[in-house]
């Protein structure tokens, strides 16, 4: 049944080079998303690749405070508590129901196991259960192209730089559902060093947030936190080195009972942490000619990091795209659309899709 | 009545579909392949081969816990998502009810066990009577030494299965001084068929819960929830 569903768009998909007339297109496509990779259980339901019907979120994020971070297994207990709850107000807000939906999409990897596996099982159920194509999509891809939501002129070839908490990628985005990556964090991910420092100063687990807000009461050149450059791929990340020296700055002061000025070492970390992304991401735009730059996951919505990209890309006339905050951090609306262009591909998944924690970009 | 059943507790993965007057289909896999990528395939071949409509199943059966938590989820989650789709109720199964279910008519104390790691074993005693299972003691995480002591106090004649069983055969045989036996291969593991007949007594019953309220229970807090707790009860005594 699913391998005849397959041979049918993918020849619609033809046609439509064929004949100048999609197919596919004359009816609408509707697909339920779900993502669980972390600690937001999430569902929504996407028109088209991109009309947003719904985007609802369930945050964990107060159970996992009180841990410090997110916890693997207290996020997998919430996600099978609250998923049919979430897919149903996904389903109702976007006035449908399952009879209307075309194919379900699902977030596989990379992220934690067992939180994924219970996205995972439940769209396949969903998918098995109504005899709909199911479509396993990439986390990071979906980040990517959340871009597309309100964007609705963006279109591939463009650039991306990806910053969250598991994630730091600069990637160049040859067309729908096709990736290279120039570059990747070699240690600690942004959103993570951002973790780390926050814990340091004393503000608190989730630490992005929290250190922008205290980073404008802050002098950002106080301090010159080093800023590590890769010699050999001048497209790579390191933050361990930033997070080491902020750590080491407030022992120092510690030891020597000197006080420190918990704005100024936020200030001056971001500032170190974003001038880096910067650099290397205009130094790629210079490399490879791009005219059209974006960025995406949760520390995109860090406005200081959108307003000096936003400034770096004027500069070089490149056009700047990134998406509203709530469809920054984790989200099931950027998967429905990561899962659209799939699905228009052909891309379908079997009943023995499995959650992949290390999935790489670009992998299937 | 029709249920059909799931059971991904353990190594096994179990699904079945059971009417009160027969085993429509029953497949078990005990391999180390991982539930995520047997249960659904396992499902629709079962499906497949029976010409089966799942919108004629009044209810999806699942083996709710104790067992491996990730397995548990994958069970659940699959129920859950059927539960969704098929707008039908689901039946929460402890799992060593079910396990026990598998020796219908035994007269000997049934205990099923599963090795719960940290020395320590998920285990229940059941008794068949008047042709229904009865809990004699309900599903509890304990150290063997412990379950061991209790059977003997009782004294009476028990069988035993379970994965917890291989583990902790050392153990039984030289604690037990009451007579005891260990099931046979065909009906020492979880089974699905076993969940179904048990899932129809529930539905019968009324005991059935809605798709979204499911959860498993997994008897154990996870471990940072009991670190979190033991810090918190030091803290308590300090001040």
């Amino acid at each position: 049944m699913q391998k005849q569903e397959k041979t049918v768009c993918q020849w619609n998909w033809i046609s439509r080079k064929v004949k100048g007339v999609d197919m596919c297109e004359t009816k609408d496509v509707l697909i339920l998303a779900i993502e669980s990779s972390c600690d937001e259980t999430a569902a929504a339901v996407i028109k088209n690749g991109r009309e947003v019907l719904s985007n609802i979120i369930s945050s964990q994020i107060d159970i996992h405070k009180l841990y410090g971070g997110v916890v693997p297994e207290i996020a997998s207990r919430k996600h099978i508590e609250k998923i049919n709850q979430v897919i149903e107000e996904a389903l109702k807000e976007a006035e449908t129901t399952l009879d209307d939906i075309d194919a379900v999409g699902v977030t596989y990897g990379p992220g934690l196991v067992g939180a994924l596996l219970v996205g995972v099982a439940e769209a396949k159920a969903i998918a098995y259960a109504k005899n709909i194509p199911l479509i396993g999509v990439h986390h990071i891809e979906g980040h990517i192209s959340a871009n597309y939501i309100e964007n609705k002129d963006l279109e591939p070839p463009f650039s991306c730089l990806v910053v969250s908490g598991g994630h730091t990628h600069l990637v160049r985005v040859k067309g729908y559902g096709e990736y290279e990556i120039l570059g990747r964090t070699r240690d600690d991910a942004a959103g993570e060093a951002f973790d780390k420092v926050a814990r340091a100063v004393g503000l608190g687990y989730p630490g992005g947030p929290k250190i922008e807000k205290l980073s404008k009461e802050g002098n950002p050149y106080a301090i010159a936190f080093p800023k590590a450059r890769i010699a050999d791929s001048p497209y790579d990340f390191s933050f361990s080195g930033v997070k080491s020296a902020v750590l080491n700055y407030i022992n120092g002061c510690q030891m020597k009972g000197e006080p420190y000025n918990q704005a100024d070492i936020a200030a001056s970390f971001q500032k170190a942490v974003i001038d880096v992304l910067i650099e290397n991401a205009m130094h790629a735009a210079d490399e490879f000619g791009m005219d059209k730059f974006a960025i995406a996951g949760g520390v995109a919505s860090n406005s200081t990091l959108r307003n000096a990209m936003k400034e770096a890309c004027e500069k070089k006339g490149i056009r700047f795209f990134y998406p509203s905050p709530v469809y920054c951090t984790d989200n099931a609306a950027m998967i429905g659309v990561a899962a659209y262009y799939e699905y228009r591909k052909g891309t379908r998944h079997g009943w023995d899709l499995n959650a992949v924690p290390n999935l790489k970009l670009g992998e299937r | 009545m029709r249920v059909l059943a799931l059971d991904s507790s353990g190594l096994v993965a179990a699904v079945a579909i059971v009417e009160e007057e027969q085993t429509i289909a029953e497949y078990t896999i005990n391999y180390k392949k991982t539930h995520s990528q047997t249960l659904l395939p396992m499902l629709d071949e079962i499906v497949r081969m029976t010409e089966m409509d799942l919108t004629t199943v009044d209810a999806i059966a699942v083996a709710g816990g104790p067992g491996s938590f990730t397995g548990l989820r994958i069970g659940s989650a699959t129920a859950k998502g059927l539960g969704l789709a098929l707008n039908k109720p689901l039946i929460h199964i402890p799992t060593l009810e079910g396990m026990a279910y598998n020796l219908y008519g035994s007269t000997s104390v049934i205990c099923p066990m599963m090795d719960a790691r940290r020395n320590q074993v998920y285990t229940g005693l059941y008794q068949f009577s008047d042709g229904s299972l009865k809990v004699l003691e309900g599903q509890t995480a304990i150290a063997v030494e412990e379950l061991i002591e209790k059977l003997n106090e009782s004294g009476r004649e028990v069988i035993f299965l379970g994965d917890g069983v291989p583990v902790y055969a050392e153990k039984l045989r030289e604690g037990l001084s009451i007579p005891y036996t260990f099931a046979p291969a065909n009906m020492n593991r979880q089974r699905a068929a076993s969940v179904g007949l048990l899932g129809l007594e529930y539905l019968k019953a009324g005991k059935t819960e809605p798709a979204e309220a499911h959860q498993p229970n997994y008897l154990r807090p996870s471990q940072a929830e009991r670190e979190r707790a033991e810090r918190e009860r030091v803290k308590g005594q300090v001040i």
